[in-house]
């Protein structure tokens, strides 16, 4: 599961690194680090942290191999996709 | 009336079974293949790139990647959407006929088109002696596999690392290494680290983050060579003052050279300081006519922008490659009326000590700065670049909510020193102080964006006819 920060438009309100802990962390007050390559177990909380960033600045892309890789197929009772976890 | 009835469906055809090649198979080069897609473009679509991967995303190469946050061979660029093209990777392009509309490659294979778009980027400036630049332990940082090296460098834990130039890539390979716990001494041509890119002011702010983060920061000296051992490792580094600096690693950071020689004798407008376009990113020929099927996007790219005087910029900045990518793909499939011009505010941002720092406009063109929020000795502050009365720029430390407002400043040519007043203006903020950019007829390791226009109200250039 690959992903990219739009980090022009990110404005440090760490609304990911709450979500997905284990892919996006705070460096400092404001700066994002993440792993751009996240775990295919990682998908729903970080599916949710796209969802929940206010300024839209993830953007993610869920290979073929992610879902074949998926431990869990469509698991994550009520999740569903996008709007998840917004709030 | 749709395009297909005022012209000959020359553009339909295009779409439907057109051939378009795209040279630089990287971050601009990826998204205008995105968006050629998404506009309905049907031909056929070739990406060719010199490096054997796949597009990838280069600044977490100098942090996360630096950091052993991430892996360099994970940094692969999401796709908005399949684009089915032919890929040629590990091949460089290598000569372009533009009567024919062919693109020549290294494996001697030639490839026609009938839409061309270049954004074949900048490289690193390597270290000017190649032999010593060749010596075991020192690295340049531009690629994937620079930076898969000079992390297995780091991470074997060198008694010393020696970071040549302090631009924003080796502040935050510096920064790197003091988070990792290795000793690290940055030797700096100009006073102050970011000079370049954001003049003396901000310069001395970064001078301090260097030195309290336990960074041996020597500025105002150049290093004049590079020794090895007799195993062909590097073991030290002289310097303009006499000194002699003992490191493992050498890291050369001296900023970016354009892509460009493969055009040479081509026919286009393509040189050392990038390929020009106009605002549409169609590029020049070398007599200054603009050509109709060849686009330029990204790093190589210099263009005249309306709120800089028409000033061509060369950007080296991640979303000017977005942006411009996706302007050029759109022109490369419409009509001449319905082309749009890339008039991107500059923007880009960076991270090194723990401290966020961003940009929006063209600070090098400030002349004077007034620091409008916060405290520079705080390094959380909002700072104003101003140029004949005008916002010219604005940056931030870790203060980055305020940038889009600074922008907005910016495109409606807000006066300057700015009107407003903020809560919490400091005493900073008094007055306006000058912005102190070295002299730009000096070349610097490389300031993020070039101006590399004729002024005509700025009367040091002298036209020299060839012969
Ligand atoms: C370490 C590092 C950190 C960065 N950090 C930031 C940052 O924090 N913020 C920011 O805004 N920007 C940053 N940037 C800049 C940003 O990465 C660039 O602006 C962006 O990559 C430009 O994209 P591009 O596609 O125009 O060029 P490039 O990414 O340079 O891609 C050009 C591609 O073309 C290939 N190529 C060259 N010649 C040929 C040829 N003849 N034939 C075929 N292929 C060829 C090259 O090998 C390369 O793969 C950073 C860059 C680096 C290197
Ligand atoms: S939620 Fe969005 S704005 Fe906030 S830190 Fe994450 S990417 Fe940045």
């Amino acid at each position: 599961m690959r992903l990219v920060v739009d980090l022009n438009r990110c404005q440090g309100y760490a609304q990911c690194a709450f979500l997905a802990p284990d892919v996006f962390a705070m460096h400092g007050d404001e700066s994002l680090l993440y792993n751009p390559e996240a775990d295919p177990a990682q998908r729903e909380d970080v599916l949710r942290a796209v969802a929940a960033c206010p300024v839209q600045a993830i953007l993610l892309e869920i290979t073929d191999e992610d879902m074949a890789n998926m431990v869990t197929p469509d698991a994550v009772a009520g999740a569903g996709s996008r709007s998840g976890g917004a709030r | 009336m749709t395009a297909a009835g005022t012209h000959d469906g020359a553009l339909e055809r295009l779409k439907r079974e057109g051939r378009i090649v795209v040279v630089g198979a990287s971050l601009a080069g990826l998204r205008a293949a995105e968006t050629m897609r998404e506009k309905g473009f049907a031909g056929s679509l070739t990406l060719i790139g010199d490096e054997p991967y796949e597009p990838y995303d280069r600044p977490p190469l100098s942090k996360q990647v630096l950091l052993g946050n991430a892996v360099a061979d994970h940094t692969a660029l999401p796709r908005r959407r399949a684009i089915d093209a032919d890929w040629r990777l590990g091949v460089p392009a290598t000569g372009l006929d533009m009567a024919a509309r062919r693109v020549k490659l290294g494996n001697g294979d030639e490839v026609e088109y009938d839409r061309l778009l270049i954004a074949t980027g900048v490289r690193a400036r390597p270290w000017p002696n190649p032999e010593e630049g060749a010596l075991k332990g020192v690295f340049v940082l531009r690629t994937r596999d620079d930076a898969e090296g000079l992390q297995r460098a780091l991470a074997a834990g060198p008694r010393r690392v020696l970071v040549i130039g302090a631009g924003f890539t080796g502040s935050e390979i510096a920064s790197a290494c003091r988070e990792r716990g290795l000793d690290v001494t940055v030797a700096e041509r100009g006073d102050a680290p970011l000079v370049g890119a954001l003049g003396g002011v901000i310069g001395a702010v970064a001078a301090e983050m260097h030195r309290e983060n336990g960074v041996d920061l020597r500025t105002g000296v150049m290093v004049t060579s590079l020794e090895g051992d007799p195993s062909g490792r590097v073991r030290a580094a002289h310097l303009s003052d006499g000194s002699t600096i003992e490191a493992e690693v050498v890291v050369v950071s001296l900023g970016a050279q354009r892509n460009t020689e493969w055009l040479a004798g081509s026919g286009l407008g393509a040189g050392p300081r990038g390929i020009a376009c106009d605002a549409g990113c169609r590029a020049f020929d070398i007599r200054g006519i603009v050509t109709d099927d060849i686009y330029v996007a990204g790093d190589v790219a210099r263009s005249p922008h309306a709120l800089f005087g028409y000033q061509f910029l060369s950007l080296e900045h991640w979303g000017n490659a977005v942006a411009q990518a996706d302007t050029a793909a759109h022109n490369m499939l419409s009509e001449s009326a319905d082309r749009r011009p890339h008039l991107w505010v500059p923007a880009f941002w960076s991270s090194q000590f723990g401290v966020n720092i961003k940009s929006v406009g063209v600070p090098p063109m400030g002349t004077e700065i007034l620091i409008t929020q916060g405290s520079l000795a705080e390094r959380r502050f909002a700072a104003a670049y101003g140029y004949q009365g005008r916002l010219i720029a604005a940056v931030t430390f870790d203060n980055c909510r305020w940038l889009p407002f600074y922008e907005q400043q910016i495109e409606a040519t807000a006066p300057f020193p700015p009107e407003f007043s903020t809560v919490d203006r400091r005493p900073d903020g008094a007055k306006p102080l000058p912005a102190d950019f070295p002299d730009p007829s000096v070349p610097t390791h490389g300031p993020t964006i070039t101006l590399s226009g004729y002024s005509p109200a700025d009367r040091k250039m002298t036209f020299t006819p060839g012969r």
